[in-house]
């Protein structure tokens, strides 16, 4: 179950990268945070911004162009 | 993780369109851990004025832009008018305003950020800007048409800032 839930839906490029970092950026490490996006991009985009950024990219799920991320906070 | 934290990026261009690619790739740049620099100069300086809303999209010599309506019927939005419209309509007075309330609105709809709003989120994740003193003069701006928190500096405070830096962009 997440801490905190971001919805990014109807956003596009970069704006759900940047929310997803306002929002970590608030938590503290270990939490939890749900990042929903209707933006295709952000499939490849979240998984680069885990990359860099060390926070670790649990689960990606699709439902019906709607995506949602799990990202632990490091 | 990557230990190349440095980036910077030259902005050089003025018009509403290509006021986007800076900001948005700074912006991101930063929430990725990187530190940023802007150095704008010439037609960039326009992206630091406190009203961008005088910012306009140019179709004028533009002949790769797609022209699409963002409303009306779905076949009529379908249609590229870019390659259909000669160059010469572009010289009529107040086209370009309509290709820029054009453009505002496709970007409203595809949930693309307003430029100011992508701006203050470059401050607030503390991109830094520097306007170039030597074009700031030439144009005859004074130093408050610009928003609270930009630098001024020349050609080598860039340098310095490239100092580590491994991605540099002109744009």
């Amino acid at each position: 179950m997440a801490d905190e839930t971001l919805d990014a839906s109807g956003l596009n490029c970069p704006l759900p990268i940047l929310k997803t970092k306002k929002a970590l950026s608030k938590m503290d490490t270990g939490k939890i945070l749900d990042v929903i996006s209707t933006d295709a991009g952000s499939v490849k985009d979240i998984e680069a911004f885990c990359n860099q950024t060390g926070n670790k990219l649990i689960s990606t799920v699709e439902d019906g162009g709607k995506y949602v991320f799990t990202i632990e906070k490091a | 993780m990557s230990d190349n934290k440095k980036m910077t990026i030259i902005a050089t261009k003025g018009t509403f369109d290509w006021a986007f690619p800076p900001f948005i790739i700074a912006s991101t740049g930063v929430a990725m851990d990187k530190e940023v620099t802007i150095f704008f100069t010439f037609y960039g300086l326009n992206l630091l004025l406190k009203d961008t809303s005088k910012l306009r999209v140019s179709p004028m010599g533009n002949p790769a832009m797609p022209m699409k309506l963002p409303m009306g019927p779905k076949w009529l939005q379908k249609i590229d008018f870019g390659p259909k419209i000669p160059n010469i309509f572009w010289s009529l007075p107040f086209t370009e305003h309509l290709a820029t309330y054009l453009m505002k609105k496709t970007m409203k709809k595809n949930g693309v950020a307003k430029l100011d709003e992508l701006r203050a989120m470059c401050q607030e994740f503390d991109v830094k800007f520097i306007a170039c003193e030597m074009t700031v003069d030439l144009f005859g701006y004074n130093k408050d048409d610009f928003i609270d928190g930009v630098e001024f500096a020349g050609a080598a405070t860039y340098f310095d800032e490239c100092d580590g830096s491994n991605h540099n962009l002109y744009m």
